[in-house]
């Protein structure tokens, strides 16, 4: 097979998850540094604390805010997902509900928790 | 036919199969959520969102012992985690083991920053 055969799969959502939890990961692996420069900024002193706020506001060197919210709410995302994706692990590996259907109907609450609250969140960050 | 993994023929680079590092993965994800419900119910308290608010939720020394144990945590689980996705997309021994040293050091390095940001508020 080759990889151009595998887009003609149509995944169903618990492989949506699925993929969607290891892309989630690997985005908040790949932006650790912007992560602890946040909670290093915010917390070291109020100085730092006002530079932290107004990053959001004006940007900062040539990234400019919107850039700033757009990567956080993406960081906001992948971090709602893989907690949700996750408890959904721990709640089959807990529970074994192993069948088909629990796994259809968990794969579409993850999906719609984790976007409902994203676009809650979103909403806050950008307005 | 099934490949040796003993001698100059053992994978190095694999998972250590079975219970140990699923067990770790899963309890060190229990302390992060808890770590996470931690913060966020201290957020919702009522009170201005500001420096005081924001640095008086993590001055406490029993908060600082459980933002480094859920650091700690956090180094481990996503070890884990991109060792997998290592295993699972980079074939060759060489490349992977580059890779997964990459990733020790990225780790090591950003637990580092964030343990120092913990004592130094």
């Amino acid at each position: 097979m080759r990889l151009i055969d595998a887009t003609q799969y149509k995944l169903p959502p618990a492989a949506w998850v699925s993929i969607l939890h290891r892309a989630s990961g690997i985005i908040m692996f790949l932006l650790l540094p912007f992560i602890i420069w946040m909670f290093d900024t915010s917390l070291t002193s109020d100085i730092t604390y006002s530079q932290f706020t107004s990053v959001f506001i004006g940007g900062i060197g040539f990234l400019p805010a919107w850039l700033i919210k757009l990567v956080t709410l993406a960081l906001i995302w992948a971090y709602l997902h893989h907690f949700v994706a996750g408890l959904r692990h721990l709640w089959m590996d807990a529970t074994h509900a192993v069948t088909k259907e629990f796994g259809r109907i968990s794969a579409l609450v993850t999906l719609g928790v984790s976007i409902v609250l994203t676009l809650a969140l979103g909403f806050k960050l950008f307005f | 036919m099934t490949t040796p993994n003993y001698g100059s023929k053992r994978v190095v680079v694999g998972a250590h199969y079975g219970l140990r590092d699923w067990l770790a993965q899963r309890v060190t994800a229990v302390l992060m959520a808890l770590f996470t419900l931690v913060v966020i119910v201290q957020v919702l308290l009522p009170g201005p969102m500001g420096y005081d608010k924001w640095a008086g939720i993590f001055n406490p020394q029993w908060m600082r012992v459980l933002s480094f144990v859920t650091i700690v945590s956090l180094l481990y689980h996503v070890w884990v985690g991109m060792r997998d996705v290592l295993m699972d997309y980079v074939a060759q021994v060489g490349p992977r083991l580059v890779l997964q040293v990459a990733v020790i050091a990225w780790l090591v390095g950003c637990a580092g920053w964030a343990i120092q940001v913990l004592w130094r508020m």
